[in-house]
């Protein structure tokens, strides 16, 4: 793999000027660890992203491709209207199937709110007809004006209001956990530019002595710049690696579905946190070159 | 080379340097004496652009100090070598690495027989590897000489170079800085130590330029 030619050079002069840094203090630990612990967080704020974003897709789609009919009628015309309803939709374009749910059906339904002994048959329980829809989809308000006509006692919900605030919540999900994402980065390169600057403040007597002898600034940031940079890399990589990990170690999603056990990353989804310490490093690259370019046009 | 026309400078709302006008010639050999306070550090600051003249002009190769860059005050610094009294290292990096910097920041890799033979010049080949802070006063005013020259400056400015050795070690110091100047470089120590003054006249045909009232003067027969 050949690197960029900017990014080569900053690793061969660099480590030249890397040199005449003095190798330790607070400031190394402090930054490896603020990138390593970011992109810990980071991956989980990704991890929690893209599985919001997937359960409500799951969500939106199974809702959006069904509907239901419920139709209240007296006892004695209740099997005429359903059949004359069933007709109508068989013949209505973009209906895939249609079926009239069983009392079995409608007890197992209501069983969470009423029990296993509810006398369906006695009660006046509305007929319920699940529909289908095909792709392209049916026109539900001509749909809606047709059962007027043949079944006054139907209405059609097609899950419009239901789906639209998961829809919503979908997106705005998608949107913290970017946010949550930015958020993050932007603190990094906080504590990264706060960690530079004691760093160039803590070696101001060997800045003084490389402009003595004629260093320019882009020579001596250099040396701060690629020393964070590799700092921000070697931290985001540990911290990517225990986060992946501890995605890695969370239940698989199971038959029910569960919010929590669909935590993780699907597919090509596991390389993006690939990308965070390259990521890592850039955000570090730019808040210290920024932060030494600044402090050494402050220091005499 | 160097030139001040009435240069002045300003701290604290105090003036400590006023009316300076001097030419240093190439192949010249200032000393630049005067009290303590009397302003000599500031006037060699100024000739290495680490202040700026608060009035009149200071040229350095015939540039106008305030039109510098930050990039072009670096580039000027590879010609002067300066030496001061309380000379700073890198103290992390051997002696032959810290010898070597002005190179290693100008991006020239040197020879290393020649930093061998310099380090020998100045009497200190047997420390190449030892670290600043295990070096004596002498050694390391003789380290920043050889740092000062490694870059073949045109110019050598020397603040108070002896300051913190005893006698014997001045005039080998001295001895050094004379050599230079037979080599051709531009040399301006500035000292209050009369002695070393008249040593150096004895040797080669110094100027003593004395600051008094914040104003520089040529000094008498005296010395």
């Amino acid at each position: 793999m050949t690197l960029p030619p900017a990014l080569r050079r900053l690793m061969d002069l660099g480590k030249q000027a890397d040199r005449v840094v003095p190798p330790s203090g607070h400031t190394a630990w402090l930054t490896t660890f603020t990138a390593g612990a970011m992109t810990f967080l980071c991956i989980f704020a990704l991890a929690l992203s893209l599985a919001s974003g997937r359960l409500a897709s799951r969500w939106s789609d199974a809702l959006a491709r069904t509907a239901t009919i419920r139709l209240a009628a007296p006892p004695d015309q209740m099997q005429v209207q359903t059949d004359a309803i069933l007709s109508l939709l068989s013949t209505t374009p973009g209906v895939e199937s249609a079926r009239a749910l069983t009392d079995e059906e409608a007890r197992h339904l209501l069983e969470p709110w009423f029990g296993p002994d509810l006398p369906v048959e006695a009660l006046p329980i509305p007929r319920l007809i699940e529909v289908v829809e095909a792709d392209p989809g049916y026109d539900g308000e001509g749909l809606r004006q047709r059962l007027a006509a043949e079944a006054p006692g139907a209405v059609l919900d097609d899950h419009t209001r239901w789906r639209r605030p998961l829809a919503e919540a979908a997106g705005r999900l998608r949107l913290l956990g970017g946010l949550s994402i930015l958020l993050i980065g932007a603190t990094m390169a906080a504590m990264i530019t706060l960690a530079a600057n004691a760093s160039l403040a803590a070696n101001a007597q060997v800045i003084r002595v490389l402009r003595l002898v004629g260093a320019r600034d882009s020579y001596i940031a250099r040396a701060f710049v690629r020393r964070f940079t590799l700092r921000a890399l070697t931290g985001a990589a540990i911290g990517a690696l225990a986060g992946l990990i501890g995605v890695a170690l969370l239940p698989d999603a199971d038959a029910a579905g569960g919010f929590l056990t669909g935590l993780g990353f699907t597919g090509a989804g596991w390389l993006l946190p690939f990308l965070l310490p390259p990521l890592a490093a850039v955000v570090a690259f730019a808040a210290t070159r920024r932060a030494a370019f600044q402090k050494l046009r402050e220091l005499p | 080379m160097i030139a001040f026309e009435n240069a002045a400078y300003n701290y604290g709302g105090g003036e400590l340097l006023s009316e300076v006008s001097l030419r240093l010639a190439p192949g010249s050999f200032h000393f630049l004496t005067g009290p303590s306070g009397a302003g000599k550090t500031t006037l060699l600051k100024l000739a290495y652009a680490e202040l700026l003249p608060t009035a009149g002009h200071v040229t350095l190769f015939d540039r106008e100090v305030r039109g510098l860059s930050r990039d072009d005050i670096a580039h000027t610094r590879r010609r002067i070598g300066v030496v001061h009294q309380d000379v700073q290292f890198l103290d992390h990096l051997p002696l032959a690495a810290n010898v070597q910097l002005p190179l290693t920041v100008a991006g020239k890799g040197g020879d290393l027989r020649d930093l061998k033979d310099l380090l020998s010049w100045v009497g200190l080949g047997h420390l190449a590897d030892a670290l600043p802070p295990t070096l004596s006063g002498g050694e390391r005013q003789r380290a920043a000489l050889a740092r000062a020259v490694i870059m073949d400056p045109d110019v050598i400015l020397a603040d108070e170079p002896t300051g913190n050795v005893d006698w014997e070690m001045s005039l080998r110091l001295l001895t050094l800085l004379v050599e230079l100047n037979r080599m051709g470089k531009t040399i301006v120590v500035a000292t209050h130590d009369l002695n070393l003054i008249r040593q150096a006249k004895a040797q080669v045909p110094a100027r003593v330029l004395r600051i008094s009232r914040r104003r520089i003067q040529l000094a008498g027969a005296d010395l």
